[in-house]
């Protein structure tokens, strides 16, 4: 069942054409990748969906609900949420307690311990997030967004900057919780390990369209991702 | 850790801060038999100050704007006591506060409505001038508010007419128990921009403040927030109006004018508005700052001038920012988490 859809989704900037007539689909429950090159149109195609950038032509449809134009509120309402990386913040996003990070998105404190269980946050509970580990700080940026209750979650570049060791165990908790409430997430990823074992689904962009779209087998056996990815054929 | 753990363990430093707000309370309460009827009177204007600007900060600490017209919703405090009094008879200070309230709150309403779809520099220009608009109404409709003589205000009764002030010595008793009102109502809202400040609405407002891309993500509708801020400081700032017209006993179109507004913004500055208590301390020692400036020199503006060109070059997190990081250094270590 389809819970997302893109008609010719455009957007440039300036000559440069982030996205390039994407027709893009997401199925309900899935757990899907968006991979591809630095530049190849990932982040503004998650941003145009989550209502951070406005399309230049196209549409976007929700459940079957145009929301091109809807306010960042009202998509959230909807059910879009994305993640937002808390180390990037001002100074009160990272002198704040965790309980506060999510109690201003969910105002219930049974809630918000709730929440932080379910990402094994909750002995931190005040603890200030700018004290955090970073794979834990990783942790609170999708446990913010996971609060806010939405059918699908985008998640951008969960794992960039921690251990090999540590994106495993973050991707372990965010894709049980993910699965275990029924949110469908559309993961920004580079490393291709991670992208491999955790995805339902993975979508490759190369200079703002989709070159391919497959299971991870298919993904595998497409020389044209190995090309773009890895600049050789894998069966060269 | 269970949620009631976790609860306790936070909970443990508030405590510490109403005991220590208690005590400042009582020691508020024990001061006027011993400082006299002058500083007592001083002191009244000064908690008026405090909780004006207490309203004020919440807007530029909290919510990252800056009111440059924050003296309309005090003059519209003090104006609509002097309307109840003239033109419906009313004596009670009670029904000042019950009736002036909802009216300081339609205004800034309706102020914050067309104000908060700007920020920065334009949000501060809009205050302004829509300030200045009441500002020249109530200049120039001299037979509706008595133009630059303004309305005089006589003392009205206090807790429902168990209170009156006539006849021998009413002066006297009168500035007693109205530092006991004043003070009571300073604390009733000390309370309530505390529970404000701190509640998940007051979090969100730090959130946008500090960067509203990523509180627009949160699912926070800005502007919303931003208004119903407004509307709330604009309120404080209101009864704080309330409060000051009685004990002046005469409103003038000054209070409305734009240098009341920078009196306001000078004494969230003075004491810090990074802190809550920063716009108390400093509402209070402005008033003293004013007042013994005035009596000492002709030229007190500029020691106003001087002394706040100092405090934003030596002290720009206020005093009670500087206090507080002074403390902080000495603090032993015991954990830095």
């Amino acid at each position: 069942m389809i819970l997302l859809e893109t008609v010719d989704l455009s957007k440039r900037f300036g000559d440069l054409r982030a996205c390039d007539d994407v027709n893009f689909t997401v199925n309900k429950g899935e757990f899907l990748s968006l991979v591809g090159s630095n530049g190849a149109g990932k982040t503004s195609l998650v941003n145009l969906i989550s209502g951070h950038l406005k399309p230049n032509s196209g549409r976007i449809l929700f459940e079957g609900q145009d929301v091109t134009f809807a306010a960042v509120y009202e998509r959230i309402k909807a059910g879009i949420a994305r993640s937002f990386q808390i180390s990037r913040e001002g100074k009160i996003a990272r002198i704040a307690a965790l309980a506060d990070h999510i109690l201003v998105v969910v105002r219930k404190r049974r809630e918000t311990f709730d929440v932080l269980g379910r990402f094994g946050l909750n002995g931190k509970s005040s603890v200030p997030a700018g004290g955090l580990a970073q794979g834990e700080r990783k942790l609170l940026d999708v446990a913010v967004a996971y609060a806010l209750r939405p059918k699908l979650l985008f998640l951008d570049e969960p794992t960039s900057g921690v251990s090999t060791r540590e994106k495993t165990q973050i991707m372990d908790t965010v894709s049980s919780v993910v699965r275990a409430g029924a949110v469908t997430a559309v993961v920004i990823e580079h490393d291709m390990d991670v992208v491999f074992r955790y995805s339902d689904r993975i979508v490759m962009m190369h200079e703002g369209r989709f070159l391919a779209d497959g299971t991870p087998e298919e993904i595998k056996a497409n020389n044209d991702v190995a090309n773009i990815l890895l600049g050789v054929p894998l069966s060269a | 850790m269970t949620v009631a753990a976790v609860s306790r363990v936070q909970y443990r430093p508030k405590l510490l801060l109403f005991a220590a707000a208690a005590v400042v309370l009582m020691l508020l309460a024990l001061l006027p038999p011993y400082i006299g009827l002058y500083q007592t009177q001083l002191l009244t204007y000064g908690l008026i100050a405090a909780i004006a600007a207490l309203g004020f900060n919440l807007l530029l600490g909290y919510t990252g704007l800056l009111s440059f017209g924050h003296s309309a919703f005090f003059g519209v405090g003090a104006y609509s006591v002097a309307f109840l009094l003239r033109d419906a008879g009313i004596h009670s200070m009670e029904l000042y506060i019950l009736i002036g309230l909802p009216i300081a709150a339609v205004i800034s309403a309706l102020f914050g409505y067309i104000c908060v779809r700007h920020t920065r520099i334009f949000f501060g220009i809009l205050t302004l001038a829509l300030s200045q608009v009441l500002w020249t109404l109530a200049y120039k409709f001299f037979w509706v508010t008595g133009g630059s003589d303004g309305l005089r205000v006589a003392r009205p009764t206090l807790l429902a007419g168990m209170l009156t002030f006539t006849g021998g010595g009413s002066f006297q008793r009168f500035i007693n128990a109205y530092y006991y009102y004043v003070l009571g109502v300073f604390a009733i809202c000390v309370v309530i921009m505390w529970v404000i400040v701190h509640s998940p609405f007051g979090k969100a407002l730090q959130a946008i403040r500090d960067n509203e891309t990523r509180a627009a993500f949160l699912g926070l509708r800005i502007s919303r927030f931003r208004w119903v801020s407004f509307l709330i400081s604009g309120t404080f700032t209101g009864l704080a109006g309330i409060l000051w017209v009685p004990l002046n006993g005469l409103t003038t179109p000054e209070v409305m004018y734009w240098p009341f507004s920078g009196e306001i913004v000078f004494m969230t500055l003075l004491g810090g508005f990074r802190n809550f208590t920063g716009p108390i301390v400093g509402g209070v020692l402005f008033t003293y700052l004013k007042t013994y400036a005035v009596a000492t020199t002709e030229y007190w503006q500029l020691l106003l001038g001087v002394v706040l060109v100092l405090l934003v070059m030596l002290l720009p997190t206020g005093i009670v920012g500087a206090i507080s990081a002074v403390a902080g250094k000495l603090r032993p270590r015991e954990k830095s988490s």
